[in-house]
């Protein structure tokens, strides 16, 4: 099947096989942050934004893409780069593994959530899974994060 | 110290945080073939026939191989030190399938897709045999797991495979029995923990190729690289000589990636075909066919005089190892030499072990490593001894625990030079306010709010037997680079041994470029497992900067013409005091690079002949809804003594992480089996690890000892920390109840079916 699909900025038009998904989709256009952690939609790691909207890739099909716009970290490296810090200030990163599709949550959730409360900011996080950390330092460098941001303002 | 105990950035941090392609799936040659397995859908199995003729029709497919392509040299994927003490019990592709998901056929592809259709296409008939999946049984069952001949165990762990024993070990001190019949209390009891899997966001994953050279190399996630590079030799017949392993990033490892789990099967194909291969376990597949925890059935008697003063612990353990013995033999020892040693003034102790093989998944290494299982049994016994004393559990632990100073007689003799377990206890009810939370209140909409303790320890390493080693270089213009054996898998250990040696060469951290692993070029390391990175790799790190400095020294005396004595080094220059002579560093670099017969170069290995256990104390407090039983983290406190901290927040998260994952092993985490052997909740849809909704606050204070033989005074952090929860959470529980569990996890189901059992 043929779809034309604007990754980070940038437009493609491919011959895809219509089982392709969008994870694999990404990752073969070299937007290798995106990661696959389960097969089931459980983790999280695979988080990529469609027409700005968080979404699994794992579990969209990249024909679903036609005529989309994807972001992946790839391009969002200033954003990623500016809360990264503050994770990194954490040591919330720890492997590593979890924290695109997490950073890509968060950015997501800076967008849709005005001043969250913890709970609000655990509950649109809670699909991100992590393994490492126990996420205490994720919650740190987010609400500082979002602090820094509110202060700038 | 301008970087030790300090909360320095990872120096790999930014990379990871903006998604750099730097772990084994985005470093995959384009050309790779696609390597998929044939797993066994049964737990005992003989492959009668195979045929795979059809399947090579796909197109696309380039090789298949089935147990008469592999070599017949039996071998253990256990990443230890050779001789392994884990059996060589293993075979790439056997005949004898052993476990639901044991490797029928290697299929190699140019695709993913063909690799995948060709799997359906291989004919295979079975002799399918009755399995034998109850541990508790397995010891001279007449179903043997290991019938072959060519079994091998190298080291003399009391192993026999006609009785189905991986291994066994008897340890005593005193009279037991006698002790026992004069305690005026004694609880006996006994417990199960179950299988769990690490869980690591990154799959087992490797890939392989021909260098230039025409030697194997193996770019994988793995915590052992030359541990692996003896395994692959071992497995593929080839020598050493012909195999580099490379080490990556790592997306967590917890223990899971210190068994050879991945890298077997695209290195046969690469051997077999010359061409690069590439495996990614599913999640699936990392879940059936990974390296859980130990499944574990311990049996605990412990006595006191009245005033609690505990006597005599009792320990009687029996292990799962599955259908193979990786880490079998060794996870044992610690269940009994970990948790007896936490209790100073025992009159006698005795620790007996039996490590057997049945049909379900091989276990392997899992943070804790068989410590977590024995400290759970040991605390909770201890905190029912508590309860039937009607003592406050932190009590008769204050009166109990082992101090600062002693000779530990159940933990090999080792001295106990660094114990700050009691400030822990102090601090920890302080941050808890145990004393006005003890046990529970109840709270408006009926739920329970209680509080659960717990004491734990672990080693640093394993006494003389790791070996950690570096190379610490001085390039031109006076910067340096750290060649690390060690593994980084996430933890840190690329940073914090970077920070060692920087206090030790009084430079900037950006002054050190760090390089692990390459078994071509990194210096010998056994790897990082056993808590051994930041104690043993810590202290080479400290021994090759002396050296280092020691060769500063001379070079810039020789530059200025003074004798060595006469010099000093401040980590810029090297100057004579009082007087306006000196060469900086840089100089010093650029000198050693021009007319020299020596480059200035220094590598040392340590390996040490203790292994001195951090300590903590964990305390829990629960929300406890009684008419569904379900248990809400609320609040959990650790007052750790890891020794001097090497980095406040890596040390922070690593406690906040191993926490979290005892909290899942206690209330969530359990390897399920169908009654024919396979593993029922094999995704993370069924096997649920904590999100961080489930997981309450933690909080974390350090409460340091200072450890002579470690580096700058420290001891390890990374696998004591899972050792709390289990026993914390479940005195909570009680607390709360006046339930006793034995079984992991406890779930809602049990706790509300056990209230309205209490209440008739």
């Amino acid at each position: 099947m043929k779809i034309t699909v604007t990754v980070n900025g940038r437009r493609y038009t491919d011959e895809v096989a219509p089982d392709l998904m969008l994870l694999d989709y990404l990752r073969g256009k070299g937007c290798l942050s995106v990661k696959r952690g389960c097969e089931t939609s459980n983790c999280g790691l695979c988080t990529v934004h469609l027409d700005g909207k968080p979404i699994l890739s794992c579990s969209v099909l990249a024909v679903r893409a036609d005529g989309h716009v994807v972001t992946t970290l790839e391009g969002l490296q200033q954003e990623a780069a500016e809360f990264g810090a503050f994770l990194a200030d954490e040591g919330g990163e720890q492997c590593g593994f979890c924290s695109p599709g997490f950073v890509m949550n968060v950015l997501a959730m800076e967008r849709e959530l005005q001043n969250p409360t913890e709970e609000e900011i655990l509950e649109y996080l809670a699909g991100n899974l992590c393994r490492c950390t126990g996420y205490q330092s994720q919650m740190r460098a987010i609400q500082q994060y979002l602090a820094r941001k509110k202060e700038v303002e | 110290m301008a970087y030790v105990n300090t909360r320095v950035r990872k120096k790999d941090a930014m990379a990871l945080v903006t998604g750099k392609p730097v772990y084994t799936g985005d470093l995959v040659p384009q050309n790779a073939l696609v390597v998929k397995l044939l797993r066994s859908p049964h737990a005992n199995a003989l492959v009668q026939e195979i045929d795979t003729s059809l399947a090579q029709k796909v197109p696309g497919v380039c090789c298949i191989l089935t147990y008469q392509d592999a070599p017949q040299s039996r071998f253990t994927t256990a990443g230890q030190t050779y001789p392994e003490p884990s059996p060589y019990d293993r075979l790439i592709l056997d005949r004898h399938l052993r476990c639901v998901g044991d490797p029928v056929a290697i299929v190699a592809a140019e695709t993913q897709a063909a690799a995948q259709k060709a799997l359906k296409l291989v004919k295979v008939k079975y002799q399918v045999l009755e399995p034998l999946l109850d541990f508790t049984k397995a010891k001279d069952h007449p179903i043997l797991v290991h019938p072959e001949e060519n079994f091998r165990s190298l080291c003399d762990v009391g192993t026999d495979p006609k009785r189905n024993l991986c291994s066994t070990e008897l340890f005593e001190m005193g009279d037991v029995e006698e002790a026992l019949s004069h305690c005026d209390v004694t609880v006996e009891r006994t417990f199960h923990t179950k299988a769990n899997n690490q869980a690591m966001m990154e799959t087992f994953r490797t890939f392989t190729y021909l260098d230039e050279y025409g030697r194997l190399t193996v770019v994988s996630s793995t915590q052992v690289p030359f541990h692996c590079r003896r395994i692959l030799s071992n497995a593929l017949e080839i020598p050493k000589s012909q195999i580099r392993v490379i080490k990556p990033r790592i997306g967590g490892g917890f223990g899971a990636k210190q068994s050879v789990v991945s890298e077997i099967f695209p290195a046969l194909v690469t051997m077999k075909t010359g061409r690069a291969a590439y495996i990614a376990y599913t999640r699936q597949e990392s879940m059936t066919n990974g390296s859980p925890r130990h499944e574990m059935q311990m049996t605990v008697r412990v006595g006191a005089d009245r005033d609690g003063n505990i006597q005599v612990i009792d320990l009687y353990a029996l292990s799962n190892a599955g259908a193979y013995g990786d880490h079998g033999p060794t996870t044992i020892g610690l269940v009994g030499h970990k948790a007896l040693s936490l209790y100073g003034k025992l009159q006698a102790a005795r620790f007996n072990s039996e490590v057997v093989y049945t049909n379900t998944m091989g276990a392997g290494a899992y943070r804790g490593y068989g410590a977590t299982q024995g400290i759970f049994a040991v605390e909770a016994a201890v905190n029912e001894l508590a309860a039937k004393l009607g003592m406050d559990p932190c009590a008769i632990r204050e009166r109990n625990m082992v101090c600062q100073g002693q000779t530990m007689p159940t933990y090999y003799g080792e001295p106990n030079n660094s114990c700050a377990l009691d400030r822990c206890m102090a601090r920890a009810k302080e941050m808890m306010d145990w004393e006005h939370k003890y046990p529970r209140r109840v709270l408006e909409n009926g739920h329970i709010r209680s509080v659960g303790v717990a004491m734990a320890m672990q080693g640093s390493g394993i006494s003389g037997v790791d070996i950690g080693s570096v190379e610490i270089r001085l390039n031109d213009d006076g910067f340096y680079t750290l060649l690390l054996g060690c593994t980084d898998m996430g933890t840190g250990c690329d940073t914090i041994l970077a920070q060692m040696a920087a206090d030790c060469l009084d430079c900037d951290l950006d002054q050190i470029a760090v390089r692990g692993v390459d078994t071509d070029q990194s210096p010998y390391d056994t790897g990082s497992y056993a808590s051994s990175t930041t104690y043993v790799t810590g202290m080479a790190v400290v021994k090759a900067c002396e050296k280092l400095r020691e060769k500063i020294l001379e070079t810039g005396a020789t530059l200025l013409n003074l004798p060595k004595e006469a010099v000093e080094f401040d980590g810029k220059r090297v100057f004579q005091p009082g007087i306006d002579r000196q060469v900086s560093l840089s100089e010093i670099g650029y000198a050693s690079y021009e007319g020299h017969s020596r480059c200035l170069s220094a590598s040392e290995s340590h390996s040490s002949p203790v292994s001195p256990p951090p300590f903590m104390v964990g305390m829990a407090e629960i929300d406890l809804d009684p008419d569904t039983g379900k248990v809400q983290m609320v609040d959990y406190v650790a007052a750790v003594d890891c020794g001097t901290v090497i980095n406040q927040n890596l040390a922070r998260v690593q406690t906040e992480g191993g926490i979290v994952q005892g909290i899942g092993m206690c209330l969530f985490e359990d390897i399920q089996y169908s009654p024919q052997g396979r593993m029922c909740n094999d995704s993370f849809l069924q096997y649920k690890i904590p999100s961080r909704m489930d997981v309450g606050k933690i909080r974390v204070a350090f409460e340091s000892s200072y450890e002579p033989t470690g580096p700058f005074g420290a001891k390890s952090i990374g696998e004591l920390v899972i050792n709390t929860p289990c026993p914390a959470i479940l005195n909570a529980i009680y607390n709360a109840t006046g339930l006793f569990f034995d079984t992991l996890p406890v779930r809602p189901q049990d706790i509300a079916l056990g209230l309205l059992e209490k209440q008739g």
